[in-house]
């Protein structure tokens, strides 16, 4: 078996050990002791040639119906958007995703202004004043933003809102673990936060209030209004939002969100099985050294010349330690550089028109839904998604539509028992009308039947 | 020598220019303002970039160009296992089949990920010789964190309440006192004794009944090998503590001992080091547990089983801490390493630690004649050495790294571990020739030299970059963190 990964040759070996003084590379391992050694080789799959393994995993991928051979519906957080060509081509340039973290900014002046710029576009569509560099995922930064409301406030009642996504909502309870934060949900009416009972539950003790607009449901969620009921100015507003509807909608920042998480998946990242995406993090400049993650900033060398480095970095694990504002030491660089390419190719026109089509292709399927006296539960705006009532367990509808070669959308029975029968319905741009409507003649063959 | 700012993609901005297309909207258009309240309508446009499409481009080639990869040159950033990122393993995640599939499609539709996910898990039960695995954890210190918060709920879940200290060497990364806080315990730092070994004098001070666990890295921080491990896990076990494994450095020991026969009860592992899922310039990494029996009930929810021929999600976990992370873990990076676990296989990955070992102590030695070597025994993977001489001369460890910038290498990791003055801690990897090892060394020796007889040349470094040193001081004082448009 040869190793095409490992140069070692007999020779070189030979004369590194006399070098080293030695005789076998076993002595370089004499130091563990005995009792505990490996005493057997490990039991794996054989290895494999790259011709066999990449037919082996070839055969593995074809048995995953894929969203790019089948019309599929599902969005719930995670979106199939058109990526166009030029983001593999970029983030395929081995010189960035074979480095590590710029901590020489000398030679990776490339990968600190990507995520400079990177930083750039988050503040424009949030609105907020500063973004980091990119953290896991929309969900995780959700957890590392009730941290800081925390770190913040010195206060442990979190406030959430049931219209936030059901696995964020998981990972913030986690998160919440280690502070022993109280995470507090409120119920939804209509599709939307209640406000009455989110006034009931606002008091001197909440860290935070935390809102996802658009709505896990598609919906809008009224933030003005939940804004003007937060009344204590130690509460922080936190909102997780989808960037791409903010190519339409109103900014968080306008409405005064003191910070702003979500998940760049929609700009040029694949589903990919839920991960790796790329969650981004922004916030006002008074709570800038509050936040998580690494940060790039602008600078100049001994010449003059502009260039970038890592800043703000007594706030991190690495200098800190025990007392970091977080334990995160990575970001997403490459998927942060993936989004920053799709939203250059986008533009400021693109990112609008874009929005703009999700909304009106999402706005004709429900048209067309409702013709066929389909229920639509909620009558609020919405982005590009909504809720129809099926009344029938959805698990049996996506299985006949299965059938048919459609990935029907979301069941929302599986984490909100009173919409049992109730399907979330994703439609973005690169649904056709002809899909549209075989989806719409498809379902409706079911419900007459 | 560059004179010019290399611009930002908003200084190429002309407006009217685009690089994307889309198809007419083919659906009737409807009037949005009836159902949308004004306020709600974003008024003021992002301000993206508008480029066309060689523009963007010419200017992320530009941006790679001014980027150091390990495909760039040799990568020596101790502690960080830069080894070759193979690229059938890029050409595997990138099959529609694995890329263009949504987490929430019924099972049986994504059997083939499935497959991929619990086969993987089963390899790395095997390589730690643990019970079960979780590949949830998103990188390396997420894992510490997910384990951390198992083993908390394991103490409670015994009615042992009191257990809020984690201990930590002091040669440990900083993540693991981090992740420690941010798991809700308290940290207590134990000493490392002369031969570069945790002190089992002051481990045994500080153990006692309020110990949840001690985090330990084996080979520690310094390359060395804790030979004393099965005294420490019985110091700790004894008094009803955990000992976690933290895998940055499994690199070292794979086919020679396993952490799960080192005594620990819980691991990460670093799928981006170890397992060559790339680093993609700080991430996405990816940072299973794996644990034992008796910590497997507190696992992050679901896990992946297999029933008849069928594979599926486990959600029915009473004890679970909970999801870590939405779905089921960077999917993307997991497939890489399975790529690269079934190209090695056992031999293969035996040979892997074994030249990764052996790497490490040639460049060892042979920087020894000129550099300070604070541990004289055999290291595992990576080593470090002190520029204490050097800083004698007036030239810092900092400058030594700036000057091999000019030779064309990456520096190794620089000023860590704390406990060693002016340290620079060197990790080869395995895919690294001879050839390769011995033209650093000839540069090191030579920068010895170089600090001996022409200390400015040194203490000036880098002289042929993109960039000369950065003012970092006025980055922190007076941060400019976006381009003000």
């Amino acid at each position: 078996m040869d190793f095409r990964y490992l140069p070692m040759t007999e020779k070189d070996k030979e004369a590194m050990l006399e070098t080293i003084g030695i005789t076998s590379t076993e002595e370089l391992f004499a130091d563990i002791p005995e009792d505990i050694r490996l005493q057997r080789a490990y039991k794996l799959k054989q290895a494999a040639s790259e011709m066999e393994l990449e037919k082996e995993l070839t055969d593995l991928a074809n048995k995953n119906m894929n969203t790019k051979n089948i019309s599929s519906f599902l969005g719930a957080g995670v979106y199939h958007h058109f990526i166009p060509s030029v983001v593999h081509h970029m983030i395929s340039r081995s010189e960035f995703y074979t480095a590590y973290t710029p901590y020489q900014p000398e030679i990776s002046q490339g990968e600190l202004q990507a995520i400079f710029e990177f930083q750039s576009m988050i503040c424009e569509i949030t609105g907020m004043d500063v973004a980091n560099s990119s953290l896991y995922d929309g969900g995780t930064a959700l957890g590392e933003a009730i941290n800081v409301s925390y770190g913040q406030t010195k206060r442990k009642k979190i406030i959430v809102s049931e219209t936030v996504h059901p696995e964020y909502r998981e990972v913030i309870h986690t998160y919440g673990r280690g502070f022993q934060l109280e995470i507090v949900e409120i119920k939804a009416t209509n599709g939307i936060t209640d406000l009455a009972l989110l006034e009931e539950e606002l008091d001197e003790e909440t860290a935070a209030v935390v809102i996802q607009y658009p709505n896990f449901l598609g919906q809008m969620e009224p933030l003005q209004k939940i804004e003007k009921l937060i009344k204590d100015p130690k509460t922080l507003f936190i909102t997780s939002c989808n960037p791409l509807a903010l190519g339409y909608l109103t900014t968080p920042a306008e409405f005064g969100a003191d910070i702003v998480v979500g998940d760049t998946q929609v700009f040029g990242i694949p589903a990919q099985f839920g991960g790796p995406h790329c969650g981004y993090f922004a916030t006002t400049k008074k709570l800038m050294r509050k936040m998580p993650g690494r940060l790039v900033g602008q600078t100049t060398d001994e010449n003059g010349l502009r260039g970038f480095v890592l800043t703000l970095q007594a706030r991190e694990q690495h200098i800190r330690r025990d007392k970091a504002t977080s334990n995160i030491c990575s970001n997403q660089a490459l998927y942060a550089l993936a989004s920053s390419v799709a939203m250059t190719a986008l533009g400021q026109e693109g990112i609008r028109e874009v929005a703009y089509i999700n909304m009106q292709k999402a706005r004709y399927l429900k048209s067309k839904l409702i013709e066929l006296n389909i229920s639509i539960p909620f009558s609020g705006a919405f982005f590009n998604e909504f809720v129809i009532d099926l009344k029938q367990p959805i698990e049996k509808v996506n299985e006949k539509l299965r059938k048919k070669n459609i990935i029907g959308g979301y069941d929302l029975g599986k984490t909100y028992p009173e919409l049992e029968g109730n399907m979330l319905v994703a439609v973005t741009e690169v649904k056709t009308k002809e899909e549209l409507d075989l989806f719409v003649k498809e379902l409706g063959d079911l419900y007459e039947n | 020598m560059r004179t010019k700012n290399y611009p930002l993609i908003f200084e190429r901005s002309k407006q009217g220019r685009k690089s994307y297309s889309l198809p007419p909207l083919d659906v009737p258009e409807l009037k949005l303002d009836d159902e949308i309240e004004e306020d709600y309508i974003r008024k003021n446009k992002a301000n993206l970039p508008e480029v066309s499409e060689l523009e963007l481009i010419r200017h992320y080639t530009g941006l790679s160009t001014r980027n150091f990869g390990i495909d760039s040159g040799f990568y020596p950033l101790g502690s960080c296992t830069m080894k070759y990122n193979p690229k059938l393993n890029e050409d595997i995640a990138k099959l529609d089949g694995f890329s263009y599939i949504h987490p929430y499609q019924d099972p049986q539709t994504v059997q083939g990920a499935l497959e991929v996910m619990y086969d993987l898990g089963k390899h790395l039960r095997e390589i730690t010789g643990m019970e079960e695995v979780s590949l949830q954890p998103a990188a390396g210190a997420h894992g510490e964190w997910t384990a951390l918060l198992m083993i908390r709920a394991f103490h409670e879940a015994n009615g042992d309440m009191n257990r809020t200290k984690v201990l930590i060497p002091d040669s440990a990364h900083g993540t693991n006192p981090a992740s420690a806080t941010v798991a809700g315990f308290e940290s207590v730092t134990i000493q490392t004794n002369e031969q570069g070994l945790v002190d089992l004098e002051d481990l045994k001070k500080a153990v006692g009944k309020d110990t949840a666990a001690l985090m330990l890295t084996n080979p520690n921080t310094l390359g060395l090998f804790e030979t004393e491990i099965m005294e420490m896990a019985e110091i700790v076990h004894d008094a009803g503590g955990k000992l976690y494994y933290d895998g940055a450095n499994l690199n070292a020991i794979m086919g020679y001992v396993r952490p799960g026969d080192m005594g620990f009860d819980a691991v990460h592992l670093n799928l981006h080091k170890t397992f060559t899922g790339p680093h993609g310039g700080g991430g996405p990494g990816s940072g299973p547990i794996a644990v034992t029996g008796e910590l497997a009930p507190f696992l992050p929810k679901p896990l992946i089983k297999k029933q008849g021929n069928t594979y599926v999600f486990d959600e029915d976990l009473p004890q679970s801490i909970g999801r870590v992370k939405p779905y089921y873990g960077n999917f993307g990076i997991n497939l890489r390493a399975y790529t690269y676990i079934r190209t090695m296989g056992a031999t293969g990955l035996k040979k892997v630690s074994e030249y990764a070992v052996l790497n490490a102590n040639y460049m060892m030695r042979k920087l020894s004649r000129e550099y300070d070597l604070p541990f004289k025994q055999h290291c595992k993977h990576e080593f470090v050495l002190s520029g204490k001489k050097q800083k004698m001369l007036g030239v810092r460890t900092l400058d030594i790294a700036k000057r091999l910038l000019d030779y064309g290498f990456h520096p190794p990791t620089i000023y860590f571990p704390l406990n060693v003055e002016e340290a620079l801690m060197i990790e080869p990897t395995e895919t690294e020739s001879k050839d390769t090892l011995d033209l650093f060394i000839d540069t090191m020796l030579q920068i010895a030299e170089e600090t001996r007889l022409n200390p400015e040349i040194v203490q000036d470094a880098p002289h042929h970059t993109v960039v000369k040193r950065m003012d970092e001081t006025t980055a922190a004082r007076r941060p400019i963190l976006k381009y003000d448009l």
